[in-house]
């Protein structure tokens, strides 16, 4: 393996490591605390509902958007670590 | 001023707006008519993505199918926005990098394939032929209900106002007027709901009035929607009342469905470089999120409205019931579309609206003499465009509402029109039947499939298949099975191969196909299905419209053991995955070449 095809995956584990963090948090809001846990959550109230019932219509949304700016942030950070930014 | 005369001058000014854009944004060469010569900066796609994605359905039909159904419901929320994650994170960048035109020539280059770039093809077309259907409708719709005009001539004047704008300016013309009509969707869809949320909560930011207190009542206002509804007999509507599982399953399907659907692809290879794609995810679901972090909040308010309005003298009371000669102007209205009926069952002159299907209810109704639920039909379209008529808003929200509903159609028909055209001059014209064509050659293909395609969905939206609405399932479980596995294997897994990726397609789209004909009936004709389409026949209780998730996964696993078993992808097609998957080198700089040679 070459030197920089040795950088390349490198990069390229860094890369994933960073989606399968984002990936469980947009599963674990969604269709954890937003379907399947919502249960547990049942106790703690929001505006005459639950926080489940948030999660599901307005929480997870928000976290995605959240998701989607923090992978593309850290991105960059990482494209310039390993140097193969544009 | 009338407020006829009001609506004319507003969507015709509208109208004018795109057509303007359409003539600054002419596009010259391939790259623009494809990519718009990918220069367009990332909040800007962003912004065209949100109205290429949003269509008539979001605009018009979300919010009534969450306020008809509550929590339930919350599938299509979650479902519609999370699928921008998988697109930034598993496909978006990537693709751009790649740096072609189409989704079936990035799967025809990866598997190195003819065979897999047609297969391809046929999916791109079949999803979005079915979505035009109903942007069409959509626009003869709105028009016969505000514009007063026939269903068809609507249709006609917006197929034209598109084939205008689209076969003209190509991708560049369509994303400066996706600008526009995102501009004017939103506006419309946010005032009304503002106010709404103002009128019952003193809140006048709607996602923060869905979660305050009632201002007639003192008690939340979910807290006061749940009891009035338990009143006349309704499910609760913060509580789960369905299969888990299947909730499950039907928001994850939705969620690859997204990020699968190749108009929504395509618009991020307009941007210039890698980061500008993941950045540009993000723009999109902001502009996305503000209509539908909106939409649960108009949900609840309107139907909270609708039953309040109705029982004017306490709801579910004995004498609480509406008068018909008292019924607001916007139910008249709305009752000569034939989407709003009323039926006086025990001829006492007031409508008794509650839920017969409930035994307790049904016996209490009974007590007080009432025949039957009189509200008939209340259409869930209705919720969004009578929204300014039910809050007393001026004429000029109800103008700007109609000019909304249109844009949301129009951006999304577009949109759609770009991928069908780009398919057929790009990957059949250019890739299969005469790849020498020149550029002028291949921008007159694509502009005149653009034009054969309008006239296509012009002849699909005045005639349209019975199984419009359900072809909807079919095309959202096609884009899951097929599309998104066979793009985030071609990135992610560089041992996939020919064989094993046409093979992957093949049976998740077969899969899914026989579940939804079991269940739908074949080509959806009507006593073909060979079971009922209810819970109890459904598979460990997976309903037809949930199967796209697990028909994605068929394909991902036919598609690992076939390549598994058969020979590795050649050298160069893992050089290529492996450049891919580095930003560097995709400079706008090859692009002036780019389009020499394309």
């Amino acid at each position: 393996m070459t030197q920089e095809s040795g950088t390349g995956a490198a990069y390229w584990r860094a890369n994933l490591r960073l989606v399968v963090f984002c990936l469980i948090v947009w599963a674990v809001v969604s269709f954890g605390f937003g379907i399947v846990l919502r249960p547990m959550l049942s106790g703690i109230a929001v505006g005459g509902t639950d926080l489940g019932f948030w999660f599901a219509q307005q929480g997870s949304i928000l976290v995605f958007l959240v998701l989607i700016f923090f992978y593309a942030a850290v991105m960059n950070m990482i494209d310039r670590k390993y140097d193969v930014d544009e | 001023m009338d407020t006829q005369i009001l609506i004319y001058i507003v969507v015709g000014g509208t109208f004018a707006l795109y057509i303007g854009i359409a003539i600054w944004a002419r596009a010259g060469t391939t790259g623009e008519f494809y990519a718009a010569n990918r220069g367009v900066n990332p909040v800007v796609n962003g912004m065209a993505t949100a109205a290429d994605w949003m269509s008539a359905a979001s605009f018009i039909s979300m919010a009534g199918l969450i306020a008809f159904v509550g929590y339930d419901n919350s599938s299509f929320l979650m479902g519609w926005t999370g699928g921008y994650v998988l697109l930034a994170m598993l496909l978006a960048p990537y693709l751009r990098k790649f740096g072609k035109y189409t989704v079936p020539e990035f799967i025809g280059d990866r598997f190195y394939s003819q065979a897999a770039r047609l297969v391809g093809v046929l999916c791109l077309i079949v999803i979005s032929v079915t979505y035009v259907i109903g942007q069409m409708r959509g626009v003869g719709v709105t028009f016969s209900r505000f514009l007063e005009v026939p269903s068809e001539v609507g249709l006609y004047v917006g197929a034209g106002v598109v084939f205008f704008y689209a076969v003209l300016g190509g991708m560049k013309g369509i994303t400066y007027t996706q600008v526009a009509q995102y501009c004017v969707l939103i506006t419309a869809y946010t005032i009304p709901a503002i106010f709404i949320s103002l009128q019952l909560t003193g809140n006048a930011i709607p996602p923060l009035g869905l979660f305050s207190e009632h201002a007639g009542s003192g008690v939340a206002l979910l807290e006061r929607l749940n009891q009035v509804l338990a009143d006349l007999g309704f499910n609760s509507y913060t509580e789960h009342h369905t299969n888990t599982f299947n909730m499950v399953l039907f928001t994850l399907s939705l969620m690859i469905g997204t990020a699968g659907l190749p108009h929504v692809i395509i618009r991020f290879f307009t941007v210039p470089r890698v980061a500008d794609a993941r950045w540009s995810a993000g723009w999109a679901l902001v502009f996305i999120a503000l209509l539908y972090l909106t939409a649960p909040a108009v949900g609840a308010m309107a139907r909270l409205n609708v039953v309040d309005t109705l029982w004017p003298g306490g709801i579910g009371a004995e004498d609480g019931a509406l008068a018909f000669e008292d019924k607001p102007d916007w139910m008249v209205t709305w009752e000569q579309t034939g989407l709003l009926v009323f039926e006086d069952k025990n001829n006492d002159g007031f409508i008794q609206y509650y839920n017969e299907g409930n035994e307790e209810m049904a016996a209490t109704a009974e007590g007080f003499g009432w025949a039957g639920n009189e509200l008939v039909r209340l259409d869930r379209d209705i919720l969004v465009l009578a929204n300014p008529e039910i809050a007393n808003l001026p004429a000029w929200v109800i103008a700007l509402v109609a000019a909304g509903g249109l844009a949301a159609a129009l951006s999304t028909a577009a949109g759609l029109l770009l991928a069908i055209s780009g398919a057929i001059s790009h990957d059949l014209i250019k890739g299969a039947i005469n790849p020498n064509i020149s550029e002028q050659g291949e921008l007159w293909a694509a502009r005149i499939s653009m034009a054969l395609a309008i006239a296509l969905a012009t002849y699909l939206g005045l005639n349209p298949p019975g199984f419009a609405a359900q072809v909807v399932a079919l095309a959202f479980g096609l884009a899951a099975a097929s599309i998104f596995p066979v793009l985030m294997m071609g990135i992610f897994f560089k041992r996939i191969n020919d064989i094993g990726a046409i093979a992957g397609m093949l049976s998740g789209l077969a899969f899914t196909i026989v579940y939804i004909s079991l269940y739908k009936g074949w080509l959806f004709l009507p006593g073909t299905n060979q079971f009922p389409d209810t819970p109890e026949y459904w598979l460990f209780g997976i309903s037809p419209l949930s199967i796209g998730a697990v028909g994605a996964l068929v394909n991902f696993i036919v598609a690992y053991a076939v390549s598994r078993v058969t020979a590795a992808p050649p050298q160069e097609i893992q050089e290529l995955v492996e450049s891919i998957r580095v930003p560097r080198g995709s400079g706008p700089a090859a692009h002036p070449s780019a389009a020499i040679h394309h």
